[in-house]
């Protein structure tokens, strides 16, 4: 038997009385395109809160690629190999682009305690960096402060601080939150191509429908805290009550 | 002085200097609450109302319990003033630099009363209906300070009546609690943190005048009581108006009985308890998560 | 071009510093040697406030601790200066550790104010402490000893102090400013705009704090050091929240987002200081006045209003 990759077993977190999940079990699989779709309130940040150390279940466990990662912090977390990006864009504004991604890459080589290096001059860090940055299309923008970049192209470089820490899985809270159309294309393609290099494997929450539908290969659905449905695409669009809960209110 | 004597003396000890560090710090969480700034120049308003109780009782030649209400009054619309033009300006900045502007003012108001009064030391006498002692349980305690506990315990109580049981309360908690949501249903949000400040300074004067006939009033009284009040807001918890009672009346014990069986380590007591409470809850005892 | 005036004016300032003593009167060399020390000190905490955005109220406590180590050092011991000077520090940096360790898990105003009670405390054992420290008068009259491996300075000489000073601060600030370009200065910088988002990059937050906070008060004890061996006192004042005061009003002055920034204010600072106090004694109204200004229209300090100035934009 292969070890599960991404295994929740019987997660509930509640805060006093309000419980915010109950009872989830769920597998995603290596290589399939996941998405974690319900209305506001299911659920869905509490979980990768839970996924990424900022949050502890109260009941349950959660396991990556064999190893327990509920009770372990964030940093550890990330070095097992799960990466987050967060919904509200969360970049370094007062630093260059090109250095938002080395910060990233420092903490994934573990270069954060050599005093004695000098970032600037260090032509293999910052090759390795613009390669990154190349991947998603920032290569131009390497020496511009963060904080001056576009709200879509910050989104991007939120996407490149989580992509250079190599993750083998990588959580996205709503990557095209806020973004025009042309920018929601250009994100779907450039994910389809990163998922089909095979290097990672996507969970994706979000709220528009056609992104999930054009990428996902397996749909989570939760609602009310619960897992209510799971299957692929043409599964969750005909699940009866999935339309009732959910699909009913947002799409047509 | 037998133990029960010795422990009611310290008892009154802690309540003494308690309540009237629970007036001058209620001010001073209050306008954390609610402006998000911790108020460095808070110790230095304390200051001012003593000094202005000096001066209208020496100068103008009011008597105490006139010049105890119109002092604070006076303090407070310097306060006005300061929001009005410097603190408002920075809201939208980093909290530090809250920090650093009050510190500047605490500078400035600091210098201000050595120039105005110079640097020696005054006395305010207090009233003369309330000279000489009183005796409780074989303990005899200035009268004075009967009359301080008694009118901090009203103050106390009348704090909380306006802030939980009328319509300037829910507003100021409104406004409080998210500015944007208080400015869209027609809460004037900049007044309300205007009269806040000078309700908080209001408080620290009102602390300052109460306090003048029990102390000394020289140019660094302020110095002590702001890193006092700093303690007790953060044992109680920043922000938190019980909090501030609760956390006075712990370092009024600390100094009321740390006074009276560790005077070695008085001074060091009240930053290990403060201390304690940051490491173990930052919220303070009193304060949410 | 930007690189070559900055190069510029350094040199530049190392020329004058080092001609300094020739061309003016003790008294100038005097408050230079405070200045350089008190930079010194401000530098260090900045480490803290400008590259970590912590703000510390306690930084006396490493201060006094250098400060205090090396008079006792002096006064019962009579070692090289030199072994001093790499001593006391080290002191300073072991409190740092107990200290940080406990103040790195906290934020914004409860870090401000949980390093101000352990810099109180301090102060308090410095104070209480007598048969060690003193007491209130603190130690004083220690004898200055020899520097040590074959240097021929006179430390009770004010010219030969000041130029030990000036090199010891250089080393220190070179150090420091290696610090600063490091990958964990830049780890540092990043921590500063947002501490999350770093440790889910994979970075052991709270510990890369505390490696800060250990340099920073490693190099508060080397300033502290050098200030009882130059003002021949180890007083508790020196760990009281006033004297934490300093530092932060120092690097404000001159801007805590420039690495000069903050050895700028101290000259500034004591400068100002030496100047109005010959006037009046209530210099601090002035100082309160100038703060006031700087953190209202100036926040980015001097260095940030000379920025403006030469059109300069980074």
């Amino acid at each position: 038997m292969t070890m599960p990759f991404l295994e929740v077993a019987n997660v509930t977190k509640a805060f006093g009385h309000f419980v915010a999940l109950r009872r989830i079990s769920l597998t995603v699989r290596e290589g399939r395109t996941t998405a974690l779709i319900g209305p506001n309130g299911a659920g869905k940040t509490t979980f990768y809160n839970l996924l990424s150390g900022r949050l502890q279940p109260s009941e349950g466990t959660v396991h990556f690629c064999g190893r327990p990662v509920s009770g372990q912090p964030p940093h550890k977390i990330n070095k097992m190999g799960i990466s987050r990006s967060f919904q509200i864009t969360n970049i370094f504004s007062e630093l260059t682009v090109l250095e938002n991604v080395l910060v990233a890459l420092i903490a994934h080589l573990n270069l954060g305690l050599r005093f004695w290096r000098i970032v600037n001059r260090d032509k293999k860090l910052a090759a390795r960096g613009m390669e990154v940055l190349e991947r998603l299309g920032l290569g131009p923008l390497a020496s511009s402060r963060a904080g001056t970049l576009s709200y879509g192209d910050k989104r991007l470089l939120e996407l490149a601080i989580v992509l250079a820490t190599e993750p083998k899985l990588v959580l996205l809270d709503e990557p095209t939150a806020g973004m025009t159309p042309e920018e929601t294309h250009a994100v779907i393609r450039l994910l389809r191509s990163l998922a089909a290099e095979g290097k990672y494997t996507f969970l994706i929450t979000e709220h528009d429908m056609n992104v999930v539908f054009g990428l996902a290969d397996h749909i989570f659905v939760f609602h009310h805290g619960e897992l209510l449905a799971e299957g692929t695409c043409e599964e969750i669009r005909a699940h009866p009550e999935v339309r009732a809960a959910y699909l009913g209110e947002e799409v047509d | 002085m037998n133990l029960m004597t010795a422990f009611v003396a310290a008892l009154l000890n802690s309540f003494d200097i308690g309540i009237l560090l629970f007036i001058i710090a209620s001010g001073l969480t209050i306008v954390f609450g609610v402006l998000g700034i911790l108020n460095f120049a808070h110790g230095a308003l304390y200051m001012a109302g003593a000094y202005f109780l000096l001066t209208l009782m020496g100068t103008v030649g009011m008597p105490f319990w006139v010049g105890v209400l119109i002092a604070p009054l006076g303090v407070a619309l310097l306060a006005v003033l300061i929001e009005r033009f410097l603190l408002r300006r920075i809201y939208h900045r980093h909290p530090s630099f809250g920090l650093l502007l009050t510190f500047a003012l605490l500078l400035i108001i600091d210098d201000a009363v050595r120039l105005i009064w110079g640097s020696g030391y005054h006395i305010v006498e207090p009233p003369q209906l309330l000279r000489g002692a009183a005796s409780l349980f074989g303990v005899t305690y200035p009268l004075y300070s009967f009359f301080t506990i008694g009118m901090g315990i009203l103050i106390g109580i009348a704090v909380w009546l306006i802030f939980h049981r009328t319509r300037i309360g829910k507003t100021v908690r409104a406004a409080a609690l998210d500015p944007e949501m208080a400015q869209a249903v027609g809460i004037n949000v900049p007044i309300v943190l205007t009269v806040v400040f000078g309700f908080g300074a209001w408080l620290a004067a009102l602390g300052g005048a109460l306090a003048a006939p029990m102390r000394t009033l020289g140019p660094a009284m302020g110095d002590t009581i702001i890193i006092e009040s700093f303690i007790v807001v953060v044992i109680g918890g920043l922000g938190s108006f019980p909090g501030a009672l609760f956390g006075a009346l712990i370092l009024g014990g600390i100094h009321g009985f740390g006074g009276r069986w560790l005077a070695e380590w008085n001074i060091v007591l009240p930053y290990i308890g403060m201390a304690l409470v940051l490491l173990w809850r930052p919220e303070g005892l009193m304060g949410r998560r | 071009m930007r690189k070559k005036i900055q190069l510029g004016v350094l040199l530049l300032l190392a020329v004058v510093l080092v001609l300094l003593p020739k061309v003016s009167p003790f008294f100038i060399v005097f408050v230079a040697t405070e200045i350089l020390i008190l930079g010194l000190f401000a530098t260090s905490f900045n480490l803290m406030f400008g590259y970590c955005g912590l703000l510390s109220f306690g930084h006396g406590a490493f201060f006094g601790t250098g400060a205090y180590v090396a008079g006792l050092l002096l006064q019962h011991l009579q070692w090289d200066f030199i072994w001093v000077l790499a001593v006391a520090p080290l002191a300073a940096a072991v409190g740092a550790t107990l200290i940080g360790w406990l103040c790195v898990r906290l934020n914004e105003v409860y870090f401000s104010m949980l390093t101000l009670a352990f810099g109180m405390m301090v102060f308090a054992i410095a104070h209480q402490w007598r048969s060690v420290t003193g007491g209130s008068d603190g130690l004083a009259g220690f004898p200055l000893t020899e520097v040590g491996i074959g240097l021929d300075i006179v430390l009770a000489n004010p010219f030969h102090f000041y130029y030990l000073t000036l090199l010891i601060v250089a080393l220190s600030l070179a150090a420091i400013y290696l610090l600063t370009i490091s990958p964990f200065g830049l780890i540092l910088r990043a921590m500063r705009e947002n501490t999350e988002r770093v440790a889910f990059a994979g970075i052991p937050a709270n510990r890369y704090r505390l490696y800060g906070f250990i340099l920073s008060g490693l190099f508060s004890g080397l300033a502290g050091a050098l200030f009882a061996t130059f003002s021949r006192v180890a007083v508790p004042e020196m760990s009281h929240w006033t004297q934490s005061a300093e530092p932060i009003l120092m690097t404000i002055l001159g801007g805590s987002q420039y690495f000069f920034g903050p050895l700028a204010g101290a000259a500034v600072f004591l400068g100002l200081k030496t100047l109005i106090t010959s006037y009046t004694s209530e210099w601090m109204i002035y100082l309160g006045v100038i703060l006031l200004g700087m953190v209202l229209f100036l926040p980015k300090g001097i260095f940030g209003l000379l920025e403006r100035w030469l059109g300069g934009r980074t």
